[in-house]
Parts: structure tokens; sequence; C-alpha cells
């Protein structure tokens, strides 16, 4: 079965769980103050016209990310148990 | 307390993120009074109001909106640098009100936790607690009080709801209750605390708005979004140039009969002259066009109050990021189309100083509703008013063509600057897609009102204070004319040795290749000032060259310089020339220095005659 690792690729409405920010500095604290904290459930709902950036639904609201950005933040589905992935 | 620190005003700080009901809240407060101007030392708006609770003053301080207290952008530095009282002249909040969107209250409370660590008291607004209910959602405010230690009142800002009870709130911040225990600093603690107060507040989330996607469905459709995109843009277009065309004809009618009345009440002489065609001819060349700037500014602050422009940036962000630019850029660069002056202002929404920086120098590119009287003008006295295909007639169409090729240009100097002079790494790039609201009708006409009062407020200064010096430079000195001269003949005689007149023959070699004579010569040497005012100028030449009572439009229709090759040249040099005082004024305020500004009007006055130049040859050529 295929599993996402990361939020870039992940399937449209495909639930998952973060697991946790890969960046430093900046970058990280900013999507995690956006809620992309670990163990926040999260799911790709669109992606633009042209194929980048795509929106994510996170903590109730509805985000847009571009590819760069979105491979940064580490996902495991949302069914596995926690850890396993 | 003692009775002068009782007199002492409040300064109450809004914090809050964007989208999330704070400037409603501050309109609520303080009833629209707002005192508009920058930070020190940076370009970052500041907003400050005032209102009374029993007898204390309270000044709100509408901070910039931001995600969190670490911060990434000039606007979300100003809120950590006010907070920590380091702007000089800008005491720090004595206490603040954070508001946070009843829908998205899980995603807020990130940055309530922050703002609590601050220490100072402070209260929680939730905003839109009707629209949590209408999708099926439940918060006990109470429990969220008691859970996060702090007061907290619901409101539904734009109706007034809870104001009531927050305005009671503000007579005593030192009595509000304080979190026993801070929230933790650290991101890996923050999950578990925001579900910690969420599990103890009986949160039942509320749905998706269905309205949200029912519409996102079709708006960021891939196709159905792209046509819908490109029809408003047409829309826009034939909207702002036919509908405001009634108005407009009545404004005209109004000018000429005050005139006529001036001349008619104070009999023959400089003074008349000077009122009727200096002052009123003037000015009223430019609020002639304050219906295209109402209808034109009304429909940007509906879309963007609506959320469309949001779905706009992220529909378009892929192409803005092959030019090296993002979908917020798109806003900044849509904004323009109204004026580059509120345009480059929004460019402050863009965390990369860089790309701020492309983004500012391209944005006089987009045609300005300063060039509209201009297209105008000379589409409405050149192009015939043909039907092409139902509604859409050949006039409209000249104008998009006018438009899309300025959007053109801006994005390809754009994409050579991020190339060449700015290039290096990008800031992370993201984008909230709010939910769609319908603006509160208060609200939109506030923001139009806004608008509009500046650019009349520019008409009345810039432009009224150009208008005197060109009627003094069109005026004097006085020449001698023989007696058998008919009038019109005595008064181009009289215009021709103005020092309008020298300047415009003085500049006329230069310009003779792209179609142009003295005439157009000294209304872009005039328009320099500001675009609009070539109308104006054109206005007194051709008054003063005249009869009486002759429009502008069948005046300059008449004159013979204006071939089909020179009208275009014109058009084309008017698209890319940065013919603005308030623009380069603006770029140096957002810029800090002049080299940004002096750098932009060279580039674009070279374009514009290199330009100008090849589409006079070319519509020679043809015709």
């Amino acid at each position: 079965m295929y599993r996402p690792s990361c939020l870039a690729d992940l399937p449209r409405d495909t639930p998952a769980i973060v697991e946790g920010v890969e960046a430093s500095g900046p970058l990280a604290d900013r999507l995690l103050d956006l809620g992309f904290l670990p163990g926040t459930p999260v799911r790709m709902v669109r992606r633009a016209p042209l194929g980048d950036p795509c929106v994510y639904e996170v903590r109730g609201t509805r985000l847009c990310l571009r590819r760069t950005e979105a491979e940064r933040v580490r996902v495991r589905p949302a069914d596995s148990a926690e850890g396993t992935a | 307390m003692s009775q002068q620190a009782a007199a002492a005003p409040l300064r109450l700080g809004l914090l809050g993120s964007p989208n999330s009901g704070k400037t409603t809240l501050f309109n609520a407060l303080t009833g629209l009074r707002a005192r508009v101007g920058n930070y020190p030392g940076v370009t970052v708006e500041r907003r400050e109001g005032q209102t009374r609770v029993g007898d204390r003053r309270v000044v709100v301080i509408d901070l910039p909106g931001t995600y969190s207290l670490s911060p990434i952008s000039p606007d979300e530095a100003v809120v950590a640098e006010v907070l920590a009282g380091h702007v000089a002249d800008v005491p720090p909040p004595d206490a603040l009100a954070i508001t946070a969107d009843a829908c998205t209250l899980d995603r807020s409370l990130l940055l309530v936790a922050q703002a609590l660590r601050l220490g100072l008291p402070a209260c929680l607004v939730v905003t839109m607690v009707d629209e949590l209910r209408a999708r099926g959602g439940e918060l006990d405010l109470e429990r969220l009080s008691a859970a996060l230690g702090i007061p907290v009142v619901g409101v539904v800002g734009h109706r007034g709801i809870g104001i009531g009870r927050l305005r009671a709130l503000l007579g005593d911040p030192q009595g509000w209750s304080r979190p026993a225990i801070l929230p933790p600093a650290e991101h890996a603690e923050l999950g578990g605390w925001v579900e910690s107060v969420l599990g103890a507040v009986q949160h039942q989330r509320p749905g998706r708005s269905r309205l949200t996607d029912a519409v996102d469905q079709v708006v960021l459709h891939p196709i159905a979004g792209t046509l819908l995109f490109a029809s408003v843009m047409v829309l826009f277009f034939q909207l702002i140039f036919a509908w405001a065309t009634p108005a407009m004809d009545a404004i005209d009618a109004g000018v000429g009969w005050l005139a006529t009345r001036v001349h008619a009440g104070l009999g023959p002489g400089i003074v008349t002259d000077f009122l009727a065609d200096g002052i009123i001819a003037g000015v009223g060349s430019v609020v002639i066009f304050l219906p295209q700037i109402l209808l034109l500014f009304t429909v940007l602050y509906v879309l963007e109050d609506l959320g469309y422009m949001a779905r706009a940036a992220f529909v378009v962000d892929r192409a803005m990021g092959r030019i090296g630019l993002e979908g917020r850029a798109f806003v900044a660069l849509l904004s323009s189309y109204a004026c580059a002056v509120p345009g480059i202002m929004a460019t402050r929404s863009i965390p990369s100083p860089r790309n701020r920086l492309v983004t500012i120098l391209v944005a006089p590119l987009m045609t300005c509703s300063a060039r509209l009287p201009v297209y105008a003008l000379l589409i409405a006295a050149f192009v015939p008013a043909e039907r092409v295909w139902g509604p859409v007639g050949l006039q409209g169409l000249v104008l998009l063509g006018l438009y899309v090729l300025g959007a053109s240009a801006a994005l390809a100097v754009a994409a050579v600057l991020k190339r060449t002079l700015l290039r290096g790494e990008d800031l992370p790039f993201y984008l909230e897609l709010p939910p769609y609201r319908l603006p509160p009708v208060r609200l939109v006409m506030s923001q139009v009102w806004g608008a509009a009062s500046a650019f009349l407020r520019r008409a009345g200064t810039i432009i009224l204070a150009v208008s005197i010096v060109l009627w003094a430079l069109l005026t004097f000195p006085r020449v001698e004319t023989p007696p058998d001269l008919s009038p019109p003949e005595a008064a181009r005689m009289q215009l021709e040795q103005s020092l309008a007149g020298r300047i415009g023959h003085a500049v006329e070699p230069a310009i003779a290749p792209l179609g142009f004579d003295w005439k157009i010569g000294v209304g872009l040497v005039a328009s320099l000032a500001a675009r609009e005012v070539i109308v104006a100028t054109l206005a007194q030449i051709y008054a003063v060259g005249s009869e009486n009572g002759t429009s502008l439009r069948d005046a300059v229709r008449a004159d013979p310089v204006f071939t089909p090759a020179t009208v275009a040249a014109l058009l084309v040099f008017f698209v890319f020339a940065l013919q603005c005082m308030s623009t380069l004024a603006i770029m140096r305020r957002e810029t800090n220095s002049w080299r940004w500004p002096l750098f932009a009007f060279g580039y674009l006055l070279a374009v514009a005659y290199a330009a100008s130049f090849a589409t006079h040859r070319v519509v020679s050529a043809l015709g």
C-alpha cells in the first residue's frame, strides 16, 4: 500500500496525521504556528488549476501551501497506529 | 487609584490573526473614527481609534493581523515590537483584546497561548458566534473563560452583539482574571494544551460551511474557476466603462454650467478666466471620473471582503511563482488597477522584502484609474462606438487591450528583475482561504469612501496646484495680438507665445518621432505631476484655442495632429510611463530611499518612449 510520508505527497481527501515538521528556524516555527503540530489531523482538499499550490484543511481552517513548504511536514495515514508509520 | 491615573487613557491592543474579525471589532468599538498613519521608521499601517468607557478614555490600537508572535514579515515584526514596547512614540498597550474566529478557535488558540505568555491583562473576544451556531457548532464561553483563566466575550461585530459586554469589561482591565498557569511555550506541548482547553469547553466543532464548499467547487475548479476568473475580469472592465457614463455626463454638464455662470456673473477678465478656465475646468476634468473610481473600488473591496481575492491568489499562485512572485503579489497588482498608491501599500502583506520590492517596481504598469481619464478621452474621441458581439463594444475591447498590455509588461519586468537585480532565496509561502462572507454594507462603504476621498484629496491638492501653475504658464506672458485677428486665432497666438507653448515647442523635436506635437508635449510635461493632468491641460489648451462650449472630445477630434498612429502611440506611452508624483512619493516612503523610485521612473520612461515609437511606425505603415 502506498504510504505518503509528507504533506506534499498526500492524495486528495485522504485523512492523515501530522508527525512533525522537518525544517529549521522561521519556516518550522511558522508551519507549527499555522497549526501543523504533531498529532494534528490534516487533509488535502484541493489542488490549484496549475498543479501547485494545494489547499489543506488543518484545525478548522483552509490553508494553501506550495509544494516546497508542504514537503517539510511529515505525515502518516490517519488509520495507522501511532508511531508505526 | 489616584485622580490622575484614573484620567490617563487606557491603551487597548487588538491582537488577532487575519480574517478574525479584528477590523470589524475595531469599527464597532471606535465608530470608524480611526487615525491612520505609519509606525515610525517602517511602512506598516498604524490605526488607532478612541472611545469612552464611563469617564475613561480608551485608545484602541488595531495591531496588524498575525498568526504568530515570532515574526517573519515587517507587519508581524511591528506587532512583536509594539507589544514589547520597543517602538519609539508608541507606548505598549495596557491590556490586550485577542480576537479569535469562533469557527477556527482550534488554530486561534495557538496565538492566544503566545499572547497570554506576555503577562499583560488580556481578554478573549470570540467573533462570529452567529456563524458558529449556523454551522452547527457549540461553544461554552464560560467554560472557555475558566479553562484559559481570562475573561471571554462572544460578539457579532457588525451587528453590535456582545459589544456592550466588551465595553463594560474595558472599565477595569486591572481586575481581569489572569491565568493560574501559563500555556506552554514549547510547540511540542502546545497541541496537548489546545486539546485540553477544547475538551473542557464542550466544543462541538462547526461543520464545514456548506455555502463555502459549494462555491469553491466552482471557484477553485481547474476549468470553471479559470473561466470564472476571466469572466469576472472582462465584466469588471465593461462595468466601469459603461455604467459610469450617465453620472459622468451629469458631472460634465454641471461643470460646464458652473463655468458659464462664472463667465456670465463676473464678466470678461483675467479673474474670470482664472476661475472658469483654471480652477473649475481643471478640477472638474478630474472629478468627472469619480463615478468610475467609486465603481472600481466598490468591486475591488467587495471581491476582497467576500473572500474571492484569496481564491484568485490561489488560482494564479503557480503562474506568479513562475515569474518569481507569489499569489499575494497578484492581489497587490490587482489593487494597482484602482491606483498604484494603495496597490504599493498593499504589498505590505508580502512577507519577503525582495518580492515586495519587485511588486512595488512593477505596480505602476498596472492600469490605474488615473489613466482612465486619458484612455476614456482618446477612446471616446477616436474609437467608433460599435457593437462587436452582444453587449461587448469595440471601445471596451480597446480598453481591455490596454489593460492586458500593462499587466503583461508588469509580469515580464517582474520576471526579469527576479532573475537579475533582485535574485535570492524566498520566504515560506502560505495563504488562508477564509469562508465566504457577505461583507457588511457599512464596511464596504467606509472602505470605498476612504479610497475615493483619498483620490479627491489628490485632485484637490496636487491637481489644483498644477492646474493653477499651468493656467499661469498658458496665460503668461501676455502678448499684443494684431487687431485684425479673429478671437480664436488671437487666443491661439497667445497660447503659442506663452511659457507652456514655449516648453511644448522646446520638447517637440524629442517627441516628434512619436507623432506628438507641441500641444501633446505640454500635456506630457504637465502629466509628469499626475497622469490625469494631461486631460485638464488639453482642456485648457483647447478652451483657449477654440470657442467656448465645444467639448474637449470634439476639440481633439477636430485637431489634425491626432492621426490613428499618434493616438495609438499616445495610448501606448500612457501604458508604460510613470507619470505620477504620488506614486513616486509612495515608492520613496515604502522603500525608504529615492533610489528605487528614480530607477522605476527611468526604466519606465525608456520603455514608454521605445514602445510608443514602435507603435507609431507600425500603425503609420498599416494606415
